[in-house]
Formats: C-alpha cells, sequence, structure tokens
C-alpha cells in the first residue's frame, strides 16, 4: 500500500475546501462577523494543513499553519477584520491553490511567491497583534495565553452558545497537545490500513506501545501534535467513526499533564457561567483524575462530536460518492442500448395479436416504463446545478469592481437549474467573458450613474431556468446599453456591410463580429475585442445560441440558450427517398406543404418559399445530400421550416416520420466529420440514421449557390480523394 | 529431444504469424488476423452523402456507429454483388473500428516469414505502400495486405487527416 495512492483524494478535497474558504470569506459580512462562518473558514486552513503535513507538503503546510493562525484571531475576536485583510486571506487562498496545482503535477511550488506570501501575513500579525504568528507547524501559542483568548472569544460570540462551546472543546484539545501522550484506538480498520496508520503516527510521533486486533487496536504516541491534527491526518485513510483519540497522562511526566490542566479547567468555568452549554457542564464531571481536565470531553462524544474540520467535513460526505465521468458516460451508453433494444422488442411485439400474448404485452408495457425511467435518473445524474457556474462570478465582480473603481452588486437567480455537467464546463469561459464586458463596458462609473438619475451600486444579474428542453441563461446589467451609433460607426470602420435603418437587433449582432470593440480604450479587463465572436462560437457549438437586448441608459441583457444535455435529442424523423433523417426538434418551427403560388424564383436556380409575408430560401434535402427516388416536386414534398444560427430557410423532404427522442451518437469515433450531419442515432430497427446539422446545410447550400458549377466541382473533387 | 523440438517450434513461431485469408472475385487475400474483430454478414448500411463511392455508409455494430468499406469497389473488381456470402469483416485498427465487405472468408493460414515475398511495384490500385508482401503456398498467392496503413491512408477517406 502506497500513501500516493490518497494524494488525489487530498488534493480534490483540498480544492473543495478552498472553495469553501473562498466563499465564506466573500460572504463574510465584515462588520459583524458571523462565528459560524469564521470557523468554517478556520477549519478548511486546518484541514489542508493537516492532510498538507501528512503527504510531506511542507510549503502547503506551512502557509496554511500561518493563515491559520490569523483566522484563529480573527474569530476570536483580536484580529478585527477589514476589506484589506480579507482580500489578503484571498490573495492566500489563490496562493494556496497555486500551490495545490503544482504538488499535484509533481512539481514544488513557487518559493518566492511563498516568501512573499509569508512575509505579507507576518506582516499583517505585527500590524495588527502586535506579535508575529510562527511559522512552526509546532510553534502552538502557550495554553494559558490561549486560555485568555478563549474567554475573550466567547465573550464575542457568546450569541451562539454552542458554537462558542465547541470552539471551546476545540482549544481544549489544543491545551491537551502539550501533554504529548495520545492514546489512538483504531476501530474495525484492516490490517492494511492499519500499518500504514501506524506508520503515519510514527511521522508524527512516537509510538510508545502498540497492541489489539482488527477490531479494536491501541496505539499510544508521544506526539506534540493536536488530536486534532492526527485526526485530520488519518481522516484520509479511514472514517471519524473509526478512531477514538484520547489524551492520556504520560506515566512520567503527571506534573506537566497537571500543568496543562489548569488553564483548561479555568476556562471550563468560565464559559458556564455565561451561557449554559450542557456538555460543558458534563466534561469537567466526567473526567477522571489522572487525565487532562476537559480532555475528556471531544474523546467521550467521540462520533457525533463536531469538533475537528476534518471530520465534519468527512461526516458531511458520506452522502456522495465521487465518480469518475467516464464510469458515468458508459452506464449513460449501455441505458441508451437498453432502450434501443426495447424499442427493437416493442416493434416486434406489436405485430402479435394482442389477445394471445397478453402478458407479453404487458411486460413490454413494463419494461418500456422502466426503461425511459431508468434514462431519466442516469441522466440526471450528470445534472449539476448552476450552483457550479454562478459562485465563481462573486470572486470576479469583486475582484473587478475593485480594480475599475466601480460599485456593483451581483445577484444570482435560478442557482439550482440543473444542466449537463460537460455543458457547465464550457459555459463558463463564455460567461465569464459576458459578465466582464457588462462590468466594464456595461455599468457606468458610480458619479455617471448618479448623474444619470440612477443609484451608485450597479447590478449585475445572473440567472439560469429552464424553457422547455433549453436552459435560459441570462447576464443583465442596468448600465447605459449599447451605443448604436457607435457600433454602426466601429463595424463601418471594420469593412462590415451596415447601413443607419438596421434594426436595432441587427446592430447588437454586429459585436459578435471578429475583432469588434468599441471600447475607447483597451483596459486590461476587456476591450480588445477578441472575445464576442468566440463567446458566440463556443455556445455554438454547445448548439445553443446568443442574443442581446440592450436599452439606452437601461442596461443590457445577454440571454444564452442551451440545451441541457448533449447525449439524447429531441428529434423529428423525416424521410427523403428511402431515407431517414433526424432534424433536432429545437431547430423545426413549422411544417407546411407549399402550394405552387407561394413558391418564387429568384436567379433562376434559387428558389424562395413565401411563408407569412416572408421569403426563405428553399432548400431541397434530395439535392444537398444527393438522393435518389425523391419526390422531385415541392408541391408534392413538405416544407420544414428551419432556424439556425439566426437564419431561416425551408428544408424541402418527402414525408415527416415522427418525434422522438434519439440518443446521439459520434460519427467520429470510427468515421469522420460528414457535411451537413452533426450526428448519428440508432432506430428502433437497428438501423442508422444520420442527424442533421441544419446551419451546415444552409451552409452547404450556400456554397453550392455560389459556385455555379458546382456539380463538376464536387465531381472532379472526389476524384482527386480517389486518386491523390 | 523433447526439448530441442520445442526450441525449434519457438523459433518458427518467432517468425511466422496467422492471417485470415478472404476473397475478392478471383483474387486471395490475407490481413493479419490480430487486427479481426470479428467477421459477420452485410446487412442494411445507411447511406453517407458525398462520401466517395466505396464506402458503403455506416451500420450499427451492437451501439457503435462503424463504417464499412467495400474493398470490391475500390480494388475496380468487376463483378459487386450483394448475396448470402457477402461477409463484412470488422477490423480494429488505430483505435478505430471498421467493416470492410469481402466476397468470402475462405480459412485462417500461418505463413512463415520465407514463404512471404517483397511486394512487387504495383499500378496505381493497390500501391505497394499498403501491402506487406506476397505469400506463396504451392499453387496459391495470397496478397498481404497491410489493412492498418490502408484503412488509415488518406486516399480512404475515413480518417480525418491530421491539419499540417
Amino acid at each position: 500500500m502506497d500513501i500516493t495512492e490518497f494524494y488525489e483524494t487530498f488534493f480534490e478535497e483540498a480544492e473543495e475546501l478552498l472553495g469553501d474558504m473562498e466563499r465564506h470569506l466573500l460572504e463574510l459580512d465584515l462588520d459583524e462577523p458571523d462565528p459560524e462562518q469564521l470557523n468554517a473558514i478556520f477549519r478548511a486552513a486546518h484541514s489542508i494543513k493537516g492532510g498538507a503535513g501528512t503527504f510531506g507538503f511542507s510549503v502547503l503546510q506551512e502557509t496554511t499553519h500561518m493563515l491559520e493562525n490569523l483566522l484563529d484571531y480573527a474569530r476570536q475576536g483580536e484580529l478585527t477584520l477589514r476589506t484589506d485583510i480579507v482580500d489578503l486571506f484571498l490573495e492566500t487562498k489563490d496562493m494556496l491553490h497555486d500551490q495545490l496545482d503544482a504538488y499535484r503535477n509533481g512539481a514544488e511550488p513557487d518559493p518566492e511567491a511563498y516568501a512573499r506570501i509569508c512575509q505579507t501575513l507576518k506582516q499583517l500579525a505585527l500590524d495588527e497583534l502586535g506579535h508575529g504568528v510562527g511559522s512552526e507547524p509546532e510553534a502552538d501559542i502557550a495554553p494559558p495565553e490561549r486560555a485568555a483568548d478563549e474567554t475573550e472569544g466567547l465573550t464575542a460570540g457568546n450569541t451562539v452558545g454552542e458554537d462558542a462551546s465547541e470552539d471551546q472543546a476545540h482549544e481544549a484539545q489544543a491545551a491537551e497537545a502539550d501533554t504529548g501522550w495520545l492514546r489512538v484506538v483504531l476501530l474495525n480498520v484492516s490490517d492494511k490500513d492499519r500499518e500504514l496508520l501506524v506508520e503515519e503516527l510514527g511521522n508524527l510521533g512516537a509510538v510508545k506501545e502498540q497492541h489489539g486486533d482488527a477490531a479494536r487496536y491501541e496505539v499510544v504516541l508521544e506526539s506534540a501534535s493536536s488530536r486534532d491534527d492526527i485526526e485530520a491526518v488519518m481522516c484520509f485513510i479511514v472514517e471519524p467513526e473509526q478512531l477514538d483519540i484520547a489524551a492520556i497522562a504520560a506515566p512520567t511526566e503527571t506534573t506537566q499533564a497537571e500543568a496543562a490542566s489548569v488553564p483548561a479547567v479555568s476556562q471550563g468555568d468560565a464559559p458556564a457561567s455565561e451561557a449554559p452549554p450542557a456538555e460543558q457542564v458534563k466534561a469537567p464531571a466526567e473526567k477522571a483524575p489522572a487525565q487532562a481536565a476537559a480532555d475528556d470531553k471531544p474523546a467521550n462524544a467521540a462520533p457525533g462530536n463536531k469538533g475537528g474540520g476534518a471530520k465534519k467535513k468527512a461526516g458531511g460526505e458520506s452522502a456522495t460518492i465521487r465518480v469518475p465521468v467516464e464510469k458515468v458516460d458508459q452506464i449513460i451508453n449501455l441505458v441508451g442500448e437498453l432502450i434501443i433494444t426495447q424499442s427493437m422488442l416493442d416493434q416486434t411485439a406489436s405485430e402479435l395479436d394482442v389477445a394471445a400474448h397478453g402478458p407479453l404485452v404487458n411486460g413490454m408495457n413494463l419494461l418500456q416504463r422502466n426503461a425511459r425511467d431508468l434514462q431519466e435518473s442516469v441522466m440526471s445524474i450528470r445534472m449539476v446545478p448552476m450552483d457550479y457556474v454562478f459562485s465563481r462570478f462573486p470572486r470576479l465582480v469583486r475582484d473587478l469592481t475593485g480594480k475599475l473603481g466601480k460599485d456593483i452588486e451581483l445577484v444570482t437567480e435560478g442557482k439550482s437549474t440543473e444542466l449537463d455537467k460537460s455543458l457547465t464546463e464550457r459555459i463558463i469561459d463564455p460567461l465569464t467573458h459576458l459578465v466582464r464586458n457588462s462590468l466594464d463596458h456595461g455599468i457606468e462609473m458610480p458619479d455617471a450613474r448618479e448623474a444619470a438619475g440612477k443609484p451608485r451600486t450597479g447590478t449585475l444579474t445572473l440567472s439560469a431556468q429552464h424553457q422547455g428542453g433549453n436552459i435560459l441563461i441570462e447576464v443583465k446589467d442596468d448600465g447605459g446599453g449599447l451605443n448604436r451609433d457607435k457600433i454602426l460607426a466601429k463595424a463601418a470602420h471594420n469593412g462590415l456591410t451596415v447601413s443607419d435603418s438596421m434594426s436595432d437587433d441587427e446592430v447588437w449582432q454586429l459585436i459578435f463580429a471578429a475583432g469588434f470593440s468599441t471600447a475607447d480604450q483597451v483596459s486590461d479587463v476587456s476591450g480588445r475585442g477578441v472575445g464576442m465572436d468566440v463567446v458566440k462560437r463556443n455556445i455554438q457549438a454547445m448548439g445553443g445560441h446568443v442574443e442581446i437586448q440592450s436599452w439606452p441608459g437601461k442596461g443590457t441583457t445577454t440571454r444564452v440558450v442551451l440545451p441541457l444535455t448533449l447525449a439524447i435529442l429531441d428529434g423529428m424523423s423525416i424521410k427523403s427517398g428511402s431515407e431517414i433523417f433526424i432534424l433536432p426538434l429545437s431547430a423545426v418551427l413549422e411544417s407546411l406543404q407549399p402550394s405552387n403560388d407561394d413558391i418564387y424564383s429568384m436567379a433562376g436556380n434559387d428558389k424562395l418559399l413565401k411563408v407569412r409575408d416572408e421569403y426563405l430560401p428553399l432548400i431541397a434535402l434530395h439535392d444537398i445530400l444527393n438522393i435518389d427516388g425523391s419526390e422531385q416536386d415541392p408541391t408534392q414534398s413538405i416544407a420544414v421550416i428551419l432556424q439556425a444560427e439566426g437564419r431561416r430557410y425551408a428544408l424541402l423532404v418527402d414525408d415527416l416520420v415522427g418525434q422522438q427522442q434519439v440518443v446521439v451518437k459520434n460519427l467520429e469515433t470510427n468515421y469522420r466529420k460528414v457535411p451537413a450531419i452533426s450526428a448519428a442515432t440508432i432506430l428502433g430497427d437497428g438501423s442508422v440514421a444520420l442527424i442533421l446539422d441544419v446551419a451546415d446545410v444552409n451552409r452547404l447550400h450556400c456554397q453550392r449557390a455560389n459556385a455555379p458549377r458546382h456539380a463538376e466541382l464536387t465531381a472532379s473533387r472526389q476524384e482527386d480523394v480517389v486518386h491523390e | 529431444m523433447s526439448d530441442m523440438t520445442q526450441a525449434a517450434e519457438a523459433a518458427i513461431d518467432t517468425q511466422s504469424q496467422e492471417y485470415l485469408v478472404f476473397s475478392l472475385g478471383s483474387e486471395e487475400y490475407a490481413v493479419d488476423i490480430l487486427k479481426v474483430q470479428e467477421i459477420r454478414g452485410y446487412e442494411n448500411v445507411t447511406r453517407i452523402a458525398n462520401a466517395p463511392d466505396f464506402i458503403k455508409g455506416v451500420t450499427n455494430l451492437r451501439g457503435v456507429i462503424v463504417p464499412i468499406v467495400d474493398l470490391r469497389i475500390k480494388f475496380h473488381l468487376d463483378k459487386i454483388e450483394y448475396e448470402g456470402q457477402t461477409v463484412v469483416i470488422v477490423v480494429n485498427v488505430a483505435d478505430r473500428i471498421v467493416g470492410i465487405v469481402v466476397d468470402g472468408v475462405s480459412d485462417v493460414m500461418t505463413l512463415t516469414s520465407d514463404q512471404i515475398k517483397p511486394a512487387p511495384e504495383f499500378g496505381e490500385t493497390l500501391s505497394a505502400d499498403y501491402l506487406s508482401g506476397l505469400g506463396s503456398l504451392e499453387d496459391r498467392m495470397l496478397v498481404i495486405v497491410d489493412i492498418e496503413k490502408l484503412l488509415t491512408s488518406e486516399e480512404m477517406a475515413l480518417v480525418e487527416q491530421q491539419a499540417q
């Protein structure tokens, strides 16, 4: 058994803890800090320190240790938090993240950055507290001082009695560390894990004695580490319930144990008079004469105790499991197969006589329902709430408002709206860009806002909501809105064809052109004009689209519409000749049978279809895909009106077959990208049907229209392919 | 004594390889058996528009979309029929699964290295680049195809070529 096996667990857990830390830091109300939040931040730092120590990530350990000490003062009310201090903490958190990444990649963190952050943290401690913070993990503050601190901390936080008592128990453990002797009991730990744990304990201190069996194994340890540290370290290997750590009196050093007990006792008395925490009263009563005071309490209350940060974390996580995405994808694929097999069976069964095969038909119905339910549940595994995306914006907004000198409040709505995990990861970058744009260009400086009769504080709203099979994400600001004239001028300058008669919507679309920025000055936040085109491209690549609404003086709203998942698709099956194709239902607006009166020809070959005062290009699917045996007469075909990338056109097909949900299969796994086709799927009869790429069909049509001798060209191109 | 025969066999083993022999018209071809995943009948293939004619389309192989190539068309053979004997050899090359249509599969043969003659420079239909050699077996001649090289080649248009 190799300890490196646990590295990944530690990295993931530490990353989560850092995320928690940042969230709490941002939420922190500086005038009236919530003690529970301060505790949470402290615990996060503490747990990371513990883990880092185990795995020998010394730089990470020492940085967190310093941060932890400062946080400890903060939660005791000794250090008054200010914005700049929180900024520093956030910076430290980023640094920790960098260090974590470095370790993850098997490298040592940047020593200069480490030295700098150490210096800054030490300086802060000196300035604010009048004394430094130790850079050695062992340099814990002496117990008497700690006890005094504790009383202060309690007075400050006695509105939350339980927290305070918990805190206090925690401090007592820190004090207990000085007795140096600990009994660690491992319950139901396998031999292999036990060896590793004992070895680990050996690194933390001297193992004096060990005995027992798999069900209960006792180790007596002499160590300078606190009970919490040991627990945090061991929780990477075993569950907290499997551990029981208690301080015991050192056989020859009773004086030391007693010395430690003095502050602890006084500490136990102080809060009892102020707040009535039941456990607190119990603790001294239960204490055995030879043991240090108050140490007993956390040990006895072990499994339910929330004292240690790592313990709480581990307890909260037992309801979830980490699973690699590939495994989930594999299940989704298999369920897809199941659905296909089920519809194949269904088709066969439907040909049978219902009266004669009643039970079989009933069974088929049940199978169908169960298979659908299973598919739905499996798909929901991939779904994650939008909070996953939104949670990274408070930090961005905070940083940027500071940099830009603006005053902006971030509002998020619909955090619990769920979206496919693969999509949430891909939406972060475009969304970040939109938020930056709104912050930089959208919302005005406070003075300008006041002059315009608006509140000095601008509002940026991020919202998400479900809309049919899509998710609608909005980035809304109450800033100045887009400047129509400026955009038109800039577009003309960039050589785009524009006219003053363009509708607002068309004008807003211009900002998605490459190299477009109307910002007067390029700032380091945004304005380089690379971006909006990338945003649009990325969103389109995800099968979504983006649109802008803007009102002068009132603000801009960017709406991003995305499909909920890429793994299944609501499709409409259509027929041309003898071939079946799938159209994504999201692109289908309507279908109709065209009459001769509505078809107009333009420049000879091009045909247009008039649909309610709108002339749409008429594209025959059999022309694009060279299908034989299709209906040539448009009036005998069906025209499906499609919308893609903001353009509409009518696609001529022979027949509509039906609507169905299809499992999307990649064509490129074994083959290659095919023009006008986005993917493939398997139909109920086991045959393959191709899913049309609605935008690409239009593109292909335009290409051919632009190349008059397209038939010859494609023919010769194919020849090239063959003979090259 | 027995040791010696074993050693001799081992020596032969290292030099010999097993090949799957299939027929295209009256010609016999062979591919490395380790590349072959399975052999199945030819059945409903979905045509792909604007693809070269020897790419028959794609089919569903237990939930995986697999392209089907007809080597008879590729090698310009005269008689191309789809009947009961027509089979698809499913090969696994370069992490891809591809089906190739052939007239029939005859047998699996072990060829030793001295049975394999270097391929002469051929005409333009089948470049010598895609041949591992010619296998001679008494009165038979097997064209040993390097199926991986052939199917991943640019002219087969099966694989998206890496942009330079």
